[in-house]
């Protein structure tokens, strides 16, 4: 799985990276940046919990 | 021979010169087949940049209903090739337009220019003179910088907005209308043509690419050079250097800074001359500014990151300590848009801040620049 940001979307809430700071980090602007490379299988449960909680639907998780 | 001829050719010009698309050889579905074959046989890559392989670009948007887009809006202020060629060969793009049309099975092709362009008459003339089978439309795309970038052409073709929509869907998949959609440069077309016209062989034998070369040459303009070939020769189709250059930008506003003149280049729309007397900081800060400007405003790393690497340019310019702002910054506005624009600002700055790293150590010691002061 790969988490993804669609950064039209995204205002910067910032719930992603509360939510999995194993993956996610914010820039001095407070938009997210995603470690590149597959999502390990230890995080994808905590990765979906984020994917959920984003307030416009701008982080996804998809199947490479 | 070369793409560009001396002087505009009207269709009876233009065939003269180039010959009629032999149209019987490429007829049914084997015949498409043998199209794209021959244009990946030819190596033909994207001209507007990007150097993706146009056969799998082609064949990704075979389907019904599909769309060919032809991008002759050509956005950076450093190159005028595809400008140049609407000019003088509107039939080379028009005929590499139908055959892309005719590969992909499209029914509709789609001429973007710039709203209100030099261009649009010779090539609304070029129209006027030709009985195509798919019918061609123009359409005017507002001047902006990244209204030319793909996404932002289907979105506009689509919704009449021309701010980039991201990755994905591709084009191919969902484009104009939804519909699969084939977006290639004019020059790309162009090319295409010529694959078809001379023959794959022929044409990889011979082919050249245009490039537009601006800066310290004795004659800017549009030059036809080989693919892989030199800075320095590059420089020396424009005419050789005017006085001495210190440094090159490659691949226009949101290229790369370089002082290696035996660089080959493939592919490189625009060639910019830095030359002696001129300091690459201060060129690369004004182009920043402009870059920040140009953002569509969509995307958080571009919106702000832009203005944020412009104004610390600004700063070191001012013998302010921001290189360190400077590499964290860098790095974190690539891959982060809908579109490259923020990819090419950070290419930008970060080879200037490589190629010109004894002007930054100048600037940072007393604020001000060895090139200006004539120290250097």
């Amino acid at each position: 799985m790969k988490l993804t940001v669609d950064p039209i979307g995204c205002s910067a809430h910032g719930l992603c990276a509360d939510l999995l700071p194993e993956w996610v980090r914010l820039d001095e602007w407070g938009y997210p940046v995603v470690t590149p490379g597959p999502l390990p299988e230890g995080l994808v449960a905590q990765a979906r919990r984020a994917v959920a909680a984003c307030p416009v639907l701008a982080l996804k998780l998809r199947k490479e | 021979m070369s793409i560009l001829p001396a002087h505009r050719l009207d269709l009876a010009g233009h065939r003269r010169r180039c010959g009629v698309v032999p149209w019987i050889a490429y007829h049914d579905d084997d015949g498409r087949d043998r199209l794209i074959e021959a244009v990946e046989l030819a190596g033909l890559r994207g001209r507007g940049g990007a150097g993706f392989p146009t056969a799998v670009k082609l064949r990704a948007a075979r389907a019904r209903r599909s769309i060919v887009v032809a991008n002759g809006c050509e956005g950076d202020p450093l190159s005028h090739k595809d400008a140049a060629l609407l000019a003088l060969s509107p039939h080379l793009v028009l005929d590499g337009l139908q055959l892309a049309a005719h590969a992909i099975g499209a029914g509709e092709a789609v001429l973007c220019l710039h709203a209100a362009g030099p261009v649009l008459p010779s090539v609304a003339a070029a129209l006027a003179e030709r009985d195509d089978r798919v019918p061609v439309r123009i359409a005017e795309v507002p001047r902006r910088y990244v209204a030319s970038e793909e996404s932002a052409l289907v979105h506009y073709l689509t919704s009449g907005d021309a701010r980039p929509l991201g990755k994905v869907p591709r084009p191919a998949e969902r484009g104009v209308r939804g519909r699969p959609t084939l977006v290639d440069n004019v020059e790309t077309l162009a090319q295409l043509a010529l694959v078809i016209l001379r023959g794959p062989h022929h044409y990889r034998a011979e082919r050249t690419d245009l490039v537009t070369v601006t800066g310290a040459v004795r004659r800017p303009g549009v030059v036809e050079v080989p693919p892989g070939a030199s800075l320095a020769a590059v420089l020396a189709a424009a005419g050789g250097e005017r006085g001495p250059v210190q440094a090159v930008l490659t691949g226009g506003y949101g290229g790369t800074w370089t002082a290696d003149l035996t660089l080959g280049v493939t592919g490189i729309p625009a060639v910019y001359a830095l030359p002696a007397g001129a300091c690459g900081l201060a060129y690369t800060a004004e182009v920043l500014a402009f870059l920040a400007a140009e953002s569509a405003g969509q995307c958080g790393p571009c919106v702000f990151g832009l203005p944020a690497i412009a104004a610390d340019f600004a700063e070191l310019l001012r013998g302010g300590a921001s290189t360190a702002r400077l590499a964290r910054r860098i790095p974190l506005l690539t891959g982060r848009g809908a579109c490259a624009h923020p990819d090419g600002a950070a290419r930008l700055a970060g080879s200037a801040l490589q190629t010109f790293e004894t002007d930054v150590r100048a600037h940072l010691a007393g604020g001000r620049c060895r090139v200006l002061e004539g120290v250097a």
